[in-house]
């Protein structure tokens, strides 16, 4: 059923991914002050006015949690961050500041090429670490494709999400930082598990049926019903505990279970629908599918 | 065999229980001073501070010791604040040096960041007076991390107050050849890049002491002896990134991720009971062995514990009861071959391995990686979550096969 419709799950995968590109290219992705550099403060107790009118021009003022304010503003010397504050301490003598974070621009540029190169590193680590574990079962599919697939659907999953955050970005004005990299890479991380256990099954039903006639597309066909259930399930038991953290958890943490979320969600259909799909279409030597 | 099985049994949760008595604060850390839990400054405020060290004009080979003395400096200053365990660390990024200030639960953020920037940066620059009127300043290296202690004179004729600063045997050295290369000359003093004074060298100075007179009331004059006494810097630093959080917004994060990480243990439990049962049994039973002993383990190693890292933990609930399922899966495709039931016990565990070992591995390498590329906060995340999967496995696996071993019909 999956393999013989594959071009549907495909497809579908495909759209996704086209709008997720597209999202990307229009939109783009708003960096926030981990990697452009600049200042974000939470303060309570405070009348948005007075913000208004001590804090400079280019201030972007939002609603935090409880009543206080988020404000956005190009990097802050802690000079004029207690000038600042004096300022508005003058006029709401209840205001509290709740946190401040101010990062200098080179320090966000380096983050961010951090953040690039580790998603690289995890890219490439998994995907190498694939090939090498199914090294043995090189026919008819060689390892490395096992490897190029986890690659592709890696990408996959990594790239619906980040649309996803483009268009966030539009709507809402979501911004991405650090932890956004860090959800990137953990559903990485996590959507491979659903992969591997489709490709190890399918490890397993070659070695079982190593001199048949067997057709490959069948076998992997198989392979997907057999972990269908297990697939879902221990999908299913990480949504669970990111639905509690969303709706329970700290508000900080909002943005980063939703990508991760997204990508859970993403990750366990392309190891059903979309890695085990490719693997089939790789395959060159389609009828004559015969160990000898 | 099932003897042997039971006795583990018994052992893991006489171990987890004591485990759960060590990770429980009220009944731990109220008591005992052992290895209490570590909050991340997110949790119990407190502000994250990085410094730029500038290090132009130093030698390569000299900036590994410039920047330790400068931590150093920093650490005494700090260690004033009256701060629980503050942190200063060093931090290299290509051929940036930075210096990294963790203040936790600090009350007066802005007076600490004060403080810490006005610790003296003082060097010593010759002269070069062809022109009168404009005068060029030849920095030398002899700079605030050759000063060993100052004191405050007060001048006998003019009672005004003057700064004795001492140097230690190197610097001695260095400011005895300034002196007996430039006398006559003037040397000119700075102190945090302002010109203090210009006196003019009367003779060689051997023996390491040299007085500042300037122009100090005298309550500057002892601020700056006890600065310089805390240590005088010897290189600028600037604060290039500042993270501060208020303590009741880190509680109350606290509280709320706790909750939610209790009501996501008790989802995923109720749902391995609703899908497998009894086994769903075993594993709820293994899962709550793994809660208790990953906090322990952190506790004992000192994981210092942040909102994320409390975060990558509670994900990584999730994800240890994947290898039950995995197993419990398998199980039941054996049974259905017509296996006997510890047969098929032992098939689920033994087929399901490969998979859940090249899966975990997979989340192992990320968060490796995780944790060599990025900042500290990511870095507890990447730790929790490391040690997380690590003993999943054993809990997963050991746990619930003995579980089984003892409990599952023939």
């Amino acid at each position: 059923m999956i393999i013989k419709n594959k071009y549907i799950f495909l497809g579908l995968s495909l759209l996704l991914i086209v709008a997720a590109i597209v999202a990307l290219v229009t939109f783009g992705l708003k960096e926030g002050i981990d990697f452009k550099g600049g200042t974000q403060w939470e303060i309570n107790g405070v009348k948005q006015e007075n913000l208004q009118t001590i804090l400079p021009k280019d201030t972007i003022i939002t609603n935090g949690s409880n009543n206080s304010f988020i404000v956005r503003l190009p990097e802050l010397s802690e000079a004029d961050h207690q000038k600042y504050f004096k300022e508005i301490k003058e006029k709401d003598s209840e205001a509290v500041e709740l946190s401040f974070e101010t990062i200098g621009s080179s320090i966000g540029q380096e983050l961010k090429q951090k953040a690039i190169w580790a998603f690289l590193f995890v890219l490439l680590g998994i995907s190498l670490y694939i090939a090498f574990a199914f090294r043995k079962v090189s026919h008819p599919v060689s390892s490395w494709k096992y490897g190029f697939i986890t690659l592709l659907t890696l990408f996959h999953d990594a790239l619906i999400p980040a649309g996803l955050m483009a268009i966030l970005g539009w709507l809402y004005g979501a911004e991405i930082g650090v932890n956004f990299i860090v959800a990137i890479l953990v559903v990485m991380g996590f959507s491979v598990h659903d992969t591997i256990v489709v490709f190890d099954r399918i490890r397993e039903n070659l070695r079982l049926e190593k001199g048949t006639n067997f057709d490959f597309s069948n076998l992997v066909n198989k392979s997907v019903v057999q972990t269908f259930a297990r697939s879902i399930n221990t999908s299913l038991t990480l949504i669970l505990v990111l639905l509690a953290l969303y709706f329970l958890g700290a508000d900080s943490l909002r943005s980063f279970i939703v990508v991760i979320l997204v990508g859970v969600v993403v990750g366990t259909y392309s190891s059903i629908f979309v890695a085990s799909p490719l693997l089939v279409l790789v395959n060159p030597v389609r009828n004559r599918d015969r160990v000898l | 065999m099932r003897k042997r099985n039971v006795y583990v049994l018994i052992l893991v949760v006489a171990v987890t229980l004591l485990a759960a008595v060590f990770v429980y604060p009220p009944i731990f850390d109220k008591n005992y001073n052992f290895r209490n839990w570590r909050l991340g400054l997110d949790l119990v405020g407190g502000s994250h501070l990085v410094y730029q060290v500038d290090l132009t004009g130093i030698q390569s080979t000299d900036r590994e010791s410039v920047v330790n003395g400068l931590r150093d400096v920093i650490e005494k200053r700090v260690n004033l604040f009256g701060v629980s365990e503050p942190q200063v660390f060093t931090s290299k990024a290509g051929e940036n040096y930075r210096l990294v200030v963790e203040l936790a639960g600090i009350k007066d953020v802005s007076e600490a960041i004060k403080e810490i920037g006005e610790t003296p940066f003082l060097n010593f620059a010759e002269v070069d007076a062809t022109d009168p009127n404009n005068p060029k300043f030849i920095f030398t290296n002899l700079n605030g991390r050759y000063v060993s202690g100052a004191q405050l004179v007060f001048d006998p004729t003019t009672g005004r107050p003057s700064v004795t600063i001492s140097f230690n045997d190197e610097g001695a050295k260095i400011f005895e050849e300034l002196t007996a290369k430039n006398i006559s000359k003037p040397v000119a003093i700075f102190l945090d890049n302002q010109l203090i004074e210009m006196p003019v060298v009367q003779e060689r100075i051997s023996g390491g002491k040299a007085s500042i007179t300037g122009n100090f009331t005298v309550v500057e004059a002892r601020q700056m002896v006890e600065r310089f006494n805390a240590g005088a810097l010897p290189a600028p630093i600037t604060l290039v990134n500042q993270q501060t959080i208020g303590a009741g917004l880190g509680a109350d994060s606290l509280n709320k991720t706790i909750w939610a990480g209790l009501i996501g243990t008790i989802l995923v439990i109720i749902f391995m009971l609703a899908y497998y049962h009894w086994y769903g049994l075993a594993a709820a039973f293994a899962l709550v062995i793994y809660i208790f002993l990953t906090l322990a383990v952190y506790k004992l190693f000192g994981v210092t514990m942040t909102l994320a890292g409390i975060a990558g933990f509670i994900l990584s609930i999730g994800m240890a009861v994947d290898a039950n399922v995995l197993i419990f899966e398998r199980r039941k495709e054996e049974i259905k071959k017509g296996v006997s039931n510890t047969a098929a016990i032992e098939e689920g565990f033994r087929r399901a391995w490969p998979s859940i070992r090249d899966s975990n591995i997979s989340t192992i390498l990320t968060s490796v990686i995780l944790y060599y590329f990025m900042t500290s906060f990511v870095r507890g995340f990447a730790l929790t979550l490391l040690l997380g999967v690590i003993i999943s496995m054993f809990s997963a696996i050991i746990v619930t096969r003995t579980v089984l071993k003892v409990f599952a019909k023939q």
